[in-house]
């Protein structure tokens, strides 16, 4: 709460929220209007950023550790667990909560459903930083990163479902990134690029829906390579890409709930009146969708577990495990969707999407490290590991902040 | 006249074979569903009855492959005992393990390697193509490519494919390549073979082995289980395994599937063109449908107020 006191003091000048003049220079619109040492005050007061440069100051020399050394320097560089922590969490973790981008696009762009206009760009936004830092968590984990793009240009294996990926993932970057150039242009003051990308939303949109539906799968699908190496209550080869895709649904919406309540919470000055005004009923009307979503996923768990006939395991250590997971991720999240869009209670909504966030999060950490190779022995990531996501994940934050201060993604840009 | 005919006939002998040689692909496409491996495959036959410990196939091998030198010698037996269960890594393309049992007269060992399957699941799962099958039954790795992505370490059934972790610029993968360089492509039988004092390991054809271990089997049915492990674990494998005792007490993975990997993707990638080519009618179908109702009924005012506005009183009514 200090925080946004500060920030909101220093900015309160300004109106509340900055806007600057289209013909501003450049560097006046990225320093908000501040001059050079104001904005410097600004950065230091934040204790949020004292945090952030705590975890950086021990995270960036381990990174140039892992660059420099090798993988095994800072993972245990296990010949078992080929894909540790960083991969769990950064690309099976982040990309399902970065489904926003094409379920808010579809909403708005092909459904017409005007009244999700304004928190589609925080979608949007959400989405390709999410894609973004997925792929740079990868470029963490890969073992020879300057390779990322063999599989486009030098040696193909197409019939590979991560050939699936790397080519869904590249190009469903480049379509978010054009669907986010409209408020670029808005911000830069380049009309003519936005009226383009404008005349070509639908195109991306639709591209965006197949893209995100056959790589969110395809990310699933990964893990039907291993069907004797994972818990058979995590995979089932005939579902797996289904669950992922589905789970991906509304770990997008619930990720675009959780951060809307952040920033309408501790970034109050950048959200114009049209945003804060709105963001309640479209959190019950993304609420809505997700519990569709949540039912779609528990029935499909349950066809997977009746399909492949393991109802026995779920009386096992495994099963309490695998069901708590389930609880976690769907059902109770569900419940407080129920309870919370039917008594108009959006608080428990944001709570229920928070704990359907983190529940995905787990999931895909319990189908990488938990449940692999259960026959043998179970891997503990380093800490060095951990901190390493830790590190990504500020740069992560550090980058959506700095974005949403700027772009017109929480108010509307007044030549819109 | 004739002559017209003659060209005429030309013509529709060209077209057509050009249409079928597009779109129907006739021959080739057919025989690679029924493709049950090169009949030039070869494997190896470890016999577990005869394997005495002697770790000589792992010397020969970190020899003609050039890796590190072991940090436990390869003469020193006290590793059984220091390291149980080893598999190999990036300094080993072989191991091999030890197993007590009561079941038979003396320890049993067993050497681990790449089985070199039939249908490998470690080339069907490189996005990049850096594995190949060769039609001697090798499969190989070329880390000219390889990205470094270990999706081969998480498909490879038999845990085999292991990751230079400790080299920053130059990681790869390490495995077993069946000498190909070097052996194989000569028609010579792999280092670790040759150098066996005991003839537990036997090279040639694969279909020659399968009917040499069941000869073996037939012939002395106390010395071994009637089973030959890779016959069909993922699809069937180069390297096949007779045991005295049954499989899972020598350390064998008896959950392979009896399948090739790539049968439990195929379901997800049959789906990839469905998608591709119904979403965009789809999706583009809804996009009409939406508008259509919108802008009839619209009546003067402009579309977009005019759905946020039913949107509005909509959820003002619940």
């Amino acid at each position: 709460m200090k925080v946004m006191e500060n920030n909101s003091e220093i900015l309160s000048g300004y109106g509340g929220g900055y806007e600057p003049a289209d013909e501003a220079r450049i560097s006046e619109k990225l320093l908000l209007g501040l001059s050079g040492r104001q904005y410097l005050d600004l950065i230091v007061k934040n204790p949020v950023n004292w945090a952030v440069a705590a975890i950086l100051v021990i995270g960036i020399p381990l990174l140039l550790q892992r660059y420099l050394m090798g993988l095994s320097s800072v993972t245990h560089g296990s010949q078992d667990y080929p894909w540790g922590i960083i991969l769990g969490f950064g690309l099976f973790g982040m990309v399902p909560l970065s489904a926003s981008g094409f379920m808010l696009g579809t909403t708005v762009e092909i459904f017409q459903r005007a009244d999700f206009k304004p928190i589609e760009r925080l979608a949007l936004l959400n989405g390709l930083l999410g894609y973004f830092f997925a792929v740079v968590f990868l470029l963490v984990d890969l073992g020879m990163p300057w390779r990322l793009h063999y599989a486009m240009f030098v040696s193909f294996g197409p019939a590979a479902v991560l050939f699936l990926v790397a080519w869904h993932v590249a190009t469903y970057l480049s379509v978010q990134i054009a669907e986010m150039l409209p408020a670029f242009a808005e911000w830069a003051n380049l009309p003519r690029l936005k009226r383009f990308v404008r005349s070509i939303v639908l195109g991306l949109t639709i591209a965006g829906i197949i893209l995100s539906t056959l790589h969110q799968g395809a990310l699933g699908a990964l893990f039907c390579y291993a069907p004797g190496k994972i818990h058979p209550l995590w995979i089932s080869p005939e579902f797996q890409w289904l669950h992922y895709f589905v789970s991906s649904i509304f770990g997008g919406l619930c990720m675009v709930i959780v951060v809307s309540s952040l920033v309408r919470r501790y970034m109050t000055w950048r959200c114009d009146t049209n945003f804060l005004g709105n963001l309640d009923g479209i959190t019950l009307g993304l609420a809505k969708g997700a519990a569709m979503a949540f039912i779609t996923y528990l029935i499909i768990k349950i066809v997977a577990v009746a399909h492949d006939e393991e109802w026995l395991y779920l009386v096992s250590g495994w099963g309490i495990y695998y069901l708590a997971e389930l609880f976690t991720m769907a059902v109770v999240p569900l419940c407080l969707f129920a309870v919370g869009v039917r008594h108009r209670r959006v608080t428990l909504v944001r709570w229920g999407a928070l704990i359907a966030v983190l529940g995905i999060v787990w999931n895909r950490l319990n189908t990488v490290l938990v449940s692999y190779n259960w026959t043998s022995h179970q891997e503990i990531p380093t800490w060095q590991e951990c901190w390493l996501v830790a590190t990504i994940l500020c740069f992560y934050f550090i980058v959506y902040r700095f974005v949403l201060y700027r772009l017109p993604v929480l108010f509307t840009h007044k030549s819109a | 006249m004739k002559l017209k005919m003659n060209r005429r006939s030309v013509l529709k002998t060209l077209v057509s074979s050009a249409v079928s040689a597009a779109f129907l692909r006739p021959g080739g496409n057919a025989s690679a569903h029924d493709f049950s491996g090169y009949e030039t495959n070869r494997g190896v036959l470890v016999d577990l009855s005869r394997c005495i410990g002697c770790r000589s196939c792992e010397a020969a091998c970190n020899r003609e492959q050039g890796l590190p030198a072991p940090h436990i010698a390869f003469d020193d037996q006290s590793v059984f005992e220091q390291e149980h269960s080893r598999r190999p890594d990036q300094n080993a393309y072989t191991v091999v393990n030890k197993y007590d049992s009561l079941l038979w007269e003396h320890p049993l060992f067993r050497k681990i390697q790449c089985n070199h399957c039939l249908e490998p699941a470690c080339l069907t799962a490189c996005f990049v193509n850096a594995y190949t099958k060769t039609p001697e039954g090798a499969v190989v790795y070329n880390a000219d490519v390889c990205v470094g992505c270990r999706t081969c370490m998480i498909a490879c059934p038999f845990s085999i494919p292991a990751f230079r972790y400790d080299s920053a610029f130059s990681p790869r993968i390490m495995k077993c390549i069946f000498c190909y360089d070097t052996r194989l492509s000569k028609g010579r039988p792999p280092a670790c073979v040759e150098a066996c004092p005991m003839e537990a390991l036997t090279f040639g054809n694969r279909q020659e082995l399968l009917s040499i271990a069941r000869k073996r089997m037939r012939r002395e049915p106390h010395r071994y289980v009637d089973y030959i492990y890779g016959e069909h674990e993922a699809g069937g494998t180069s390297w096949l395994y007779i045991s005295p005792v049954p499989f899972a007490k020598a350390g064998f993975d008896m959950e392979v599937p009896k399948q090739p990997i790539l049968n439990f993707v195929k379901d997800f990638l049959a789906m990839v063109p469905m998608v591709l080519t119904i979403w965009p009618g789809l999706f583009a179908g809804i996009f009409l449908l939406c508008r259509r109702r919108g802008s009839v009924a619209g009546t003067g005012e402009s579309q977009e107020s005019k759905i946020s506005g039913e949107i509005i009183d909509e959820s003002h009514g619940e």
